[in-house]
């Protein structure tokens, strides 16, 4: 019979290596696999990992890497705070969507005004978008004992019927033919979210991620307030011994990463996806989830994990294009990653033994 | 040793990693007596009579039972060898009546009526009186104890270990237990009886047997010996006595009037309770665990708020405030559970100390934390309480209990507050380490702070308290002056022996 034994004292850099031996047994995986339906696994693997970055067309997908990785790093690292605490946000992807609607809103209503006022004004609309989609759970939570999980989860297929619903309805472009989906934002330049450094792929957004890398390690590793989510993570009665009240703590974190994804939605929206269509969610905000636990809840993790899958998906496309591997490809990698991830973390807290308890 | 031992050990030996916890030990049972194991935390008892049961293979070693070679493989097999065991911690289901517990327990359990039929019979001839229908939930500790015992005896053990059964009890239950393991001893059942309790194994034990440091310092017989001198050969060195001159009663500090609360998990809602402390001063609390202790310490220390006017501090309500602001006022606890609740385990010491002392030791700056200055806390902490411990950047839970007791207790301390609640402040800590926490609770009311102790140990009460009150199913009793009070005083306000001395007048 197999049995798992905890490990008395596991060794600190297992926590380190998990990531890394995920990553490598995901490429083990994904390989066999491609094999298995009939194509060539090292060009496959070489396409995914290697191509973007050094391949004959990474002048093209190089600044796609940040354009993906920022709003990846940015859900994240508002996730990871959450998580660090014990409160689960897993509807990062819905708070996404309604941040985008509620940035874009601010500018559909000032087109066609000018002035400097008009994007700090989205990028607020957009953070209060998240952040209220997010306080729906917490308030639940607080008030009734609901699961934030199956709640915030829940939240993104209501988020999503309001995208339909916005681009179909009040925000469909009245010079649009008909066609669902808002003006162009990136064509009405105080609303833009351009590339700021031309090749780099670097907007808002991606400025925004790197100011959410440093503040949430201030937080974490400096702020009394980060110590308490530490601590109601690790020991809940000794944090509210400290004076930490839990239903505080709940709307704090819910909030905080409901922010940071509704700011991620209006950047994107304003950016590279330009506009609010019926299918305004790409995935980010579950992806997100994966990047938190890959970057090991930690703001520099995160930074790396959000390049790395920024990657799988960049490679994946380029994967479809140059070998016709099928589009779930980036999913079944995304996938696999997660759960090597999570039996490799397993593995350094338990030990496997067969036969029989001694 | 002699061909009329029951059970021998010689030579056992058990390494754990980086500790020896039982070194080339060798001692014998007789049967009939009751035999103790003395130890402070820490010396191998536990180890030692976990091989006994099966629990534990030794490394090296070998023991016989009745002549026989006695090594288990499992707990199952040492019972079939006629031994019992009856532990500290008890595995009851509260949501099944007492036969259906029972009947778990057994190897072969007999049909219900059966069952029911023994179950009645073994309490009867014993004194321990159960119905056999009642659920676990509403049943008192003394009474779970009882029905941990009939399922051992229902096995006919040749040797029943004991490991520490009366620090649940109230002084008058203890008595009414050590009735019943006379009258087994007198059938020529032999018991191992595990304990720190020096008074109580002078009057009850034929011999002890006195381990430290995993190693057997000597057998001998109590009776023969001061309490003193047996805690003397316990720890290696005199004990220190504790030194309570230098107080003075001054104003009252702190105050609690009409403190009534709703029940936490598994525990009793308070009840009215009122009482006052004045500087220099210490108010002991005493009580059966589950009376109340857990809400009473969460009431002061602000975990949960009360009705306006219910806990005052130097004249002010501290009622509506919580945990931090009552610190900031000098209001300072340090709860029973050190791990997960005094001190986070996965913490180092240096961050545990920011969990309670971060206002009045000014560790955080404008929210930052100053980690030097926490760090020199923590440093003072472990320096001026004696911690052993390689450093302030160990987890908190890789410390011993005693050394985190003495962190914990210490960290509340060093942070001089106007008043100072403790439970159980020496819980599972070496008799020296124990000596040193009380010492260093008399000093602080010598410098003006009031405390509160709340204890189930009644000779920790006795030796500190000035005054003593007892609470009792979530209602404090008036506090009255210690001195001159007895054990036997004290065992009449924790509520009696809950029905159990009826029961073996009958029988």
């Amino acid at each position: 019979m197999l049995r798992l034994e905890p490990r008395t004292a596991a060794p600190w850099w297992l926590g380190l290596a998990a990531p890394v031996l995920a990553v490598l047994a995901t490429m083990l995986a994904g390989g066999l696999l491609f094999a298995l339906m009939g194509f060539d696994p090292v060009a496959a693997i070489r396409t995914i990992f290697w191509d973007p970055l050094f391949g004959p067309a990474a002048g093209y997908s190089r600044p796609q890497l940040l354009v993906k990785a920022g709003p990846l790093v940015l859900i994240a690292c508002g996730l990871a705070v959450g998580f660090r605490a014990g409160i689960w946000n897993i509807g990062a992807e819905g708070q996404y969507i309604v941040g985008g609607i509620c940035g874009a809103a601010v500018a559909l209503a000032a087109y066609p005004a000018e002035g400097a006022w008009i994007f700090p004004a989205m990028v607020l609309a957009g953070a209060a978008g998240g952040w209220a989609w997010g306080m729906i759970p917490a308030v639940l939570r607080n008030r009734f004992g609901a699961s934030e999980i199956l709640v915030s989860l829940m939240l993104v297929y209501v988020a999503q019927k309001l995208a339909a619903w916005a681009a179909f309805g009040p925000m469909r472009n009245p010079e649009g033919f008909g066609m669902p989906g808002s003006r162009n934002l990136q064509q009405y330049p105080p609303a833009a979210n351009p590339e700021l450094i031309a090749g780099t792929g670097i907007h808002w957004g991606v400025v925004a991620a790197g100011v959410a890398v440093l503040a949430t390690w201030l937080l974490m590793s400096r702020h009394i307030r980060g110590f308490h989510i530490r601590a109601a993570g690790m020991a809940p009665r000794a944090a509210r011994f400290a004076g930490v009240r839990p239903e505080a703590l709940v709307a704090f974190c819910l909030g905080l990463s409901g922010a940071l994804a509704g700011m991620a939605g209006l950047f994107e929206a304003a950016g590279p996806g330009g506009q609010i269509t019926d299918s305004f969610g790409s995935g980010y905000g579950f992806t997100a989830i994966i990047v938190a636990f890959l970057g090991r809840l930690h703001p520099l993790g995160i930074l790396l994990a959000g390049l790395l899958l920024a990657l799988t998906y960049i490679g994946g496309e380029l994967a479809q294009l140059m070998l016709s591997l099928p589009a779930a490809t980036v999913q079944v990698f995304q996938g696999m990653l997660l759960f090597f991830l999570l039996a490799f973390d397993t593995l350094t807290r338990f030990r496997i033994r067969w036969g029989k308890a001694a | 040793m002699t061909a009329s031992d029951l059970f021998q050990a010689q030579g056992l030996t058990k390494t754990y990693p980086g500790v020896r916890a039982n070194d080339d030990v060798s001692f014998s049972v007789r049967p009939g007596e009751i035999h103790a194991l003395l130890g402070e935390n820490g010396a191998g008892k536990s180890t030692l009579v976990k091989m006994i049961y099966g629990l534990v293979r030794p490394d090296a070693g070998r023991m016989t039972l009745d002549g026989r070679p006695h090594a288990p493989a499992d707990p199952r097999a040492a019972r079939g060898a006629g031994v019992g065991m009856v532990f500290q911690h008890f595995s009851l289901f509260d949501a099944l009546s007492v036969a259906e517990n029972i009947a778990l327990g057994m190897d072969a359990p007999p049909p219900r009526a059966e069952l029911s039929r023994r179950i009645a019979d073994v309490s009867a001839a014993y004194g321990l009186p159960l119905n056999p229908s009642r659920r676990v939930a509403s049943l008192s500790a003394g009474e779970r104890q009882r029905v941990e015992i009939v399922r051992c005896l229902l096995g006919r053990p040749r040797l029943l270990i004991m490991d520490e059964p009366t620090s649940v009890l109230t002084p008058q239950e203890a008595e009414i237990l050590f009735a019943t393991l006379r009258q087994l001893a007198a059938q020529g059942v032999a018991i191992l009886y595990i304990s720190h309790k020096l008074e109580e194994i002078r009057t009850h034990c034929d011999r002890a047997t006195i381990l430290r440091h995993g190693r057997v310092v000597g057998t001998v017989t109590p009776r023969d010996h001061s309490a003193r001198e047996l805690a003397a050969m316990m720890v290696g060195a005199e004990m220190r006595v504790v030194d309570r001159s230098g107080r003075q009663a001054g104003e009252v500090v702190l105050e609690v009037a009409g403190l009534t609360s709703a029940a936490g998990l598994d525990g009793t809602p308070l009840r009215e309770v009122g009482f006052a402390v004045r500087a220099g001063e210490i108010l002991g609390i005493g009580g059966v665990a589950g009376n109340g202790q857990e809400e009473l310490i969460a009431a002061l220390s602000g975990e949960t708020t009360g009705r306006p006017g219910t806990v005052r501090l130097g004249g002010a309500d501290v009622s509506a405030l919580g945990p931090e602001a009552r610190r900031r006022a000098g209001l300072l606890a340090a709860p029973e559970d050190r791990l997960g609740h005094a001190a986070v385990p996965e913490m180092s010491l240096t961050e545990n100390a920011i969990l309670t002392a971060a206002t009045r030791q000014q560790l955080v700056r404008g929210g930052l934390i100053d980690h030097a200055a926490a760090r020199r806390f923590a440093e003072r902490v472990i320096a001026e309480f004696d911690v052993r411990t390689p450093g302030p950047g160990t987890a908190a839970g890789a410390l011993s209990g005693g050394n985190l007791q003495k962190y914990v207790i210490g960290r509340e301390i060093l942070q001089e507050p106007r008043a100072l609640v403790v439970n159980q402040p020496t819980w599972g800590v070496d008799a020296s380490a124990a000596a040193a926490i009380r010492q260093a609770l008399l000093d602080l009311a010598a410098r003006g702070a009031a405390v509160v102790v709340i204890s189930q140990d009644l000779d920790e009460l006795l030796e500190l308290s000035d005054r003593f009150a007892a609470l009792n199913e979530g209602r404090l009793s008036a506090p009255v002056p210690t001195e001159g009070l007895t054990v036997e005083q004290i065992g009449l306000m924790l509520g009696g022996a809950h029905g159990m001395e009826v029961a073996h007048v009958a029988a």
